[in-house]
C-alpha cells in the first residue's frame, strides 16, 4: 500500500516537474523574440526547412484530401439531390477543420520530429552546454528562430492546403463526376464567411505553437526525461514521444478551439 | 602572487537520493593548473558543471573571482562565463557549422567586431593550432585530434582567464594525446590562463599539475604532488593509486 502511494507521489512530482520545465521553456522560447541581436537569417533558414520544404507534401496531401472530400461529398449529397452544395461542403470542411489539422499533423511528422532529434542530439553531444559556456543564450540562438519560423510557416501552409484542397474537390466533383462548376464555386462563395477563415487561421497558429513547443522542448530536456534513456536511444524515444504528444495535443486543442470559436 | 580564483564553500549537490558532493571545500589559484581526478561517477563532471554555473548547488557557495555564482541570475552569470573557455570531452563543436564558423562563433555572438577582423583572428588561431586549410570542413569530416584542436581554438577565441578541459585526451591515440598536451602547455604559456583539467589519463596528467584534487565518494582531497597522493593514508585513495599508478610511481618532466 505504502509502495503504491510512494509511486503515485513520485509520478505526480515527476509530472509537475515536467510541466514546470515545459512552462518555463515556452516562456523562454517566446521571450527570445525580444532579445537582441535577433537572428533573422537563422529564422529564414528555418522557414525554408519547416515551410518551403513541406511544399510538395502539403500539395499532395491537400490535393488528395480535397478529391476524397469531393467524391464522398458527391455520393452523400446526391442521396438528397443537393450535389450543388458540394463546393460548400468541401470548402467548409477544409477551412474549419481538415486544413489546419492535417497541415499541423504533416508538419509535426516532417519538421517537428526533425527539430526534436536535432535539439536532442545537440543536448547529448554537449553542444547546448557549449553554447551556454560561451555565454550564448541557446534560446535566442537556437530555439526562438524555430518558434518564429513555425508560427510563420504553419498558417501559410494551412492557407496553401485549403486552396489546393478546394481545387482537389473541384477536380473530383466537377471534373470527374459532372457537378456544375458554377454551382460548386457559388455554393462555396455563399456559405463561407470570414468567421470560417478566421477559425482556421487561429487554429493554425495554436497548432504551430504546440508543435514547436512540444518538439523542441522534448529534445531540449532529453537528458532529464525519466525513462527516455541515453544517447541515440534516448533521442529516438523522445522524438517518438514528441510526435505522439504533439499529434494528440493538436486534436485535443482542435476540439477545444472549435467549442470556443463556434 | 596568485589569488583564489575559484572557491567552493561547504557545497552540497545531490541528484535524488544520491549525494554527489557532500559538504566540499575547494580553492583553485589563478595562473595554476589544477587536475581533478578520481573514479568514474564520483562527481568530477558535476564539479565542472557547478564551476560553469550549468548546475546549481543544493547548498553552499561557489565563488568565481570573489562573486557567488550559486544564486546568480542568468545575465550576471553570462558575464562570469565570459571569463571561461571550455574544451569538452567530445569537443562539442556545432556539427551544422564549418570549422571556420565554429571558431568564429564566440566573436560573432559576443563582440562587435567586423567580419574582416573576425576572419583575420580566426585564421590566425587556426594557423597557430595547425588547422590551416581545414576551415571549410565540417566537424564530422575531422579526426578526433583535429576536433579537439578546433574546440581549443574556439575556447581560446575570447582569451579566457580560466580554461576547463574535460577529459582532453579521451579517445585519442598516444601521439595525439601528446600533441594536445603540447598545445596545452604552449597556449597556457601564451595566454596565461588558469587551467582546470578533469582527466583519467593518470599518471601522465599529473605532470602538468600544480595541484591535484581527488574526488571520492562526494569528498575532495587536495594534494600538492603525485607523491603526496601515493603517501595518502585514505584507503579509497590507496586503492585508486594502486589501480591507476601502480605501487611505485616517480614523477618526471614531460617536456
Amino acid at each position: 500500500m505504502i509502495r503504491y502511494l510512494e509511486k503515485i507521489g513520485s509520478n505526480t512530482i515527476m509530472i509537475l516537474e515536467d510541466m514546470g520545465r515545459m512552462g518555463a521553456f515556452l516562456a523562454l522560447g517566446l521571450g527570445g523574440i525580444f532579445k537582441r541581436p535577433f537572428r533573422f537569417s537563422a529564422m529564414i533558414r528555418q522557414v525554408r526547412l519547416i515551410g518551403a520544404d513541406s511544399f510538395w507534401v502539403i500539395f499532395f496531401v491537400a490535393g488528395f484530401t480535397g478529391m476524397v472530400l469531393g467524391l464522398q461529398g458527391y455520393y452523400t449529397l446526391r442521396k438528397f439531390g443537393s450535389e450543388g452544395a458540394l463546393g460548400s461542403a468541401v470548402s467548409l470542411s477544409l477551412l474549419r477543420e481538415l486544413g489546419p489539422v492535417l497541415t499541423a499533423l504533416m508538419v509535426t511528422g516532417r519538421a517537428g520530429s526533425a527539430m526534436c532529434a536535432e535539439i536532442g542530439i545537440m543536448r547529448n553531444s554537449e553542444q547546448l552546454d557549449a553554447l551556454e559556456c560561451m555565454a550564448i543564450d541557446p534560446f535566442r540562438y537556437l530555439i526562438t528562430p524555430k518558434f518564429l519560423a513555425t508560427l510563420i510557416s504553419v498558417p501559410i501552409l494551412t492557407i496553401f492546403f485549403n486552396v489546393v484542397g478546394i481545387f482537389g474537390g473541384y477536380l473530383a466533383g466537377c471534373g470527374l463526376l459532372g457537378v456544375n462548376p458554377g454551382a460548386y464555386w457559388t455554393g462555396m462563395e455563399q456559405s463561407v464567411v470570414n468567421q470560417d477563415i478566421n477559425m482556421g487561421i487561429i487554429k493554425s497558429f495554436v497548432f504551430a505553437l504546440l508543435i514547436v513547443w512540444i518538439c523542441t522542448g522534448r529534445g531540449y530536456f532529453v537528458h532529464v526525461i525519466r525513462g527516455a534513456g541515453f544517447g541515440a536511444e534516448g533521442v529516438s524515444k523522445v522524438t517518438t514521444q514528441a510526435v505522439v504528444l504533439s499529434s494528440v495535443a493538436i486534436l485535443v486543442w482542435d476540439y477545444l478551439l472549435t467549442a470556443i470559436l463556434l | 602572487m596568485s589569488r583564489a580564483i575559484i572557491q567552493f564553500k561547504d557545497v552540497v549537490k545531490a541528484f535524488g537520493q544520491q549525494t554527489i558532493l557532500d559538504h566540499v571545500d575547494l580553492t583553485i589559484s589563478s595562473g595554476k593548473t589544477t587536475v581533478i581526478a578520481g573514479p568514474s561517477g564520483q562527481g568530477k563532471s558535476v564539479t565542472m558543471k557547478l564551476i560553469l554555473g550549468l548546475l546549481r548547488p543544493d547548498s553552499g557557495q561557489i565563488l568565481v573571482d570573489g562573486q557567488d555564482i550559486s544564486r546568480m541570475r542568468t545575465k550576471a552569470l553570462n558575464e562570469i562565463r565570459a571569463k571561461f573557455g571550455v574544451l569538452f570531452q567530445g569537443s562539442a563543436l556545432l556539427d551544422s557549422l564549418s570549422v571556420f564558423a565554429n571558431v568564429a562563433l564566440p566573436l560573432e555572438e559576443r563582440t562587435r567586431l567586423g567580419s574582416e577582423e573576425i576572419r583575420e583572428k580566426v585564421l590566425a588561431i587556426l594557423a597557430q593550432l595547425g588547422l590551416t586549410g581545414h576551415e571549410d570542413k565540417y566537424p564530422a569530416q575531422l579526426s578526433g585530434g583535429m576536433r579537439k584542436r578546433v574546440g581549443l581554438a574556439r575556447a581560446l577565441m575570447l582569451q579566457p582567464e580560466i580554461m576547463l578541459f574535460d577529459e582532453p585526451t579521451t579517445g585519442l591515440d598516444p601521439e595525439n594525446s601528446l600533441e594536445i598536451y603540447k598545445l596545452f602547455l604552449e597556449t597556457q604559456r601564451k595566454f596565461g590562463y588558469t587551467s582546470i583539467i578533469v582527466s583519467h589519463d593518470i599518471p601522465k596528467i599529473f605532470n602538468l599539475a600544480d595541484q591535484v584534487i581527488l574526488v571520492n565518494k562526494g569528498k575532495f582531497s587536495t594534494f600538492a604532488s603525485p607523491e603526496d597522493i601515493q603517501l595518502s593514508e585514505i584507503p579509497e585513495i590507496q586503492t585508486f593509486v594502486q589501480y591507476t599508478m601502480g605501487k611505485v610511481y616517480l614523477s618526471r618532466e614531460m617536456e
